[in-house]
């Protein structure tokens, strides 16, 4: 357990570990709703994107001709829930043929730092992205 | 803090176990259950791997799921311990968090 | 110890909801509390009380609901996961204008909050899936 920044009441570290791709099975859609509704309890939260997982914040998803409701905006408004640690693997990228190019803009204001735009994605590295889980309190996957 | 991972795919099938072994640090435990079991065994492409981690992480598989599927505890790579459903549980309570490498 | 259990697929293709019934059976025969087993993704339908399994296998639908009556288990089905897949309380059906429910004794449908919730108050989450 770790205390909340700024708070008395105790809150736990989450950790949300994706590692599907979109569209072909419903867990990250799914997961994306956790992690909304997990907002609102005030818990320190962090995304991590790992494996096929970095899928998921490919540029220009286009779903009208598969008839899936098109679920990629919903990460570019997590800042609006205070959701802004989305960690992605950069060797999950790498063994893919991505980059940081490729990836939707996803940003938050720092409230602590006159509402500044900065990005929530941090591209880390697999031992890095080690540390990150070891340091949490739960860890959902998906 | 200690993660216990559990792992339920075949390695010969999904990449759940060998990703879960690169996100490993020394003192985690890892726990093999349903098709995991097959990557407990000796002489298979994957046996390197997870050989390679048994210095730094403790290496468990569950007993009813290789006994489900036929396998012998001699077809195992030395140092892995086998444990039942109390053992599982006793793992969970062991290790400070659960990640389940689905 | 308080244990939180997710399940997140349905019963009979995949092994994980035996996996975690098996291991919440575990968990109280060794004097732990089972503080919460969640329904997730097709986790939910392990909660209809209209599977008709054949008579030599098991009934995983009923081992759930005898687990919730012999050890107060609370059973959770994720209320949005349960609306895609159609499972209903009478509340539910009755709101949706359904003309049958089928949620099985013992398990009741709430929000995801009860996942979080989870999260937070069990000291372990231990989530089977696929």
């Amino acid at each position: 357990m770790s205390e909340a920044a700024g708070g008395g009441a105790t809150s736990k570290k989450f950790l949300y570990v994706n590692r599907k791709a979109p569209y072909g099975t419903i867990y990250a859609l799914e997961s994306l709703e956790v992690v909304l509704i997990g907002a609102a309890f005030e818990q320190d939260v962090s995304l991590a994107f790992i494996d096929d997982g970095v899928f998921q914040l490919s540029k220009g998803q286009s779903t009208d001709a598969i008839g899936v409701k098109n679920f990629s905006p919903t990460y570019r408004a997590l800042g609006d829930y205070e959701v802004t640690k989305l960690y992605v693997e950069k060797e999950s990228l790498d063994e893919r043929g991505l980059t940081l190019d490729d990836l939707m803009d996803v940003t938050y204001e720092d409230e602590d730092d006159d509402y500044e735009e900065k990005p929530s994605i941090r591209v880390v590295s697999r031992s890095e992205l080690a540390d990150i889980m070891a340091g949490q309190d739960v860890i959902l996957s998906f | 803090m200690s993660i216990l991972h559990t792992v339920n795919k075949s390695p010969f099938e999904k990449n759940a176990l060998s990703s879960c072994l690169g996100h490993t640090k020394s003192g985690d435990g890892v726990l093999l259950i349903e098709d995991a079991v097959y990557g407990a065994l000796k002489g298979t492409k994957s046996s390197d791997q997870v050989e390679a981690a048994k210095s730094t992480v403790g290496l468990y598989v569950l007993g009813p799921d290789l006994a489900a599927r036929g396998l012998a505890a001699d077809r195992l790579l030395d140092g892995v311990t086998v444990v039942d459903y109390g053992g599982f549980v006793d793992l969970v309570a062991k290790y400070d968090t659960t990640q389940a490498w689905l | 110890m308080k244990f939180g259990i997710v399940v997140n697929e349905g019963p009979y293709t995949h092994q994980a909801a035996d996996s975690a019934y098996q291991f919440t059976k575990a968990v109280l025969e060794k004097g732990h509390e089972v503080f919460r087993v969640f329904f997730y993704h097709d986790g939910v339908n392990n909660g209809t009380r209209l599977t008709v399994p054949p008579g030599d296998e098991r009934d995983i639908q009923k081992n759930w609901t005898a687990l919730a009556e012999e050890h107060k288990v609370d059973l959770v089905i994720c209320i949005a996961a349960a609306q895609r897949r159609g499972i209903l309380d009478a509340n539910e059906a009755k709101r949706q204008g359904k003309d049958a429910d089928n949620i099985a004794p013992g398990f009741r449908i709430s929000g995801l909050g009860q996942l979080i919730e989870a999260g937070i108050e069990a000291d372990r989450l231990v989530t089977f899936g696929d």
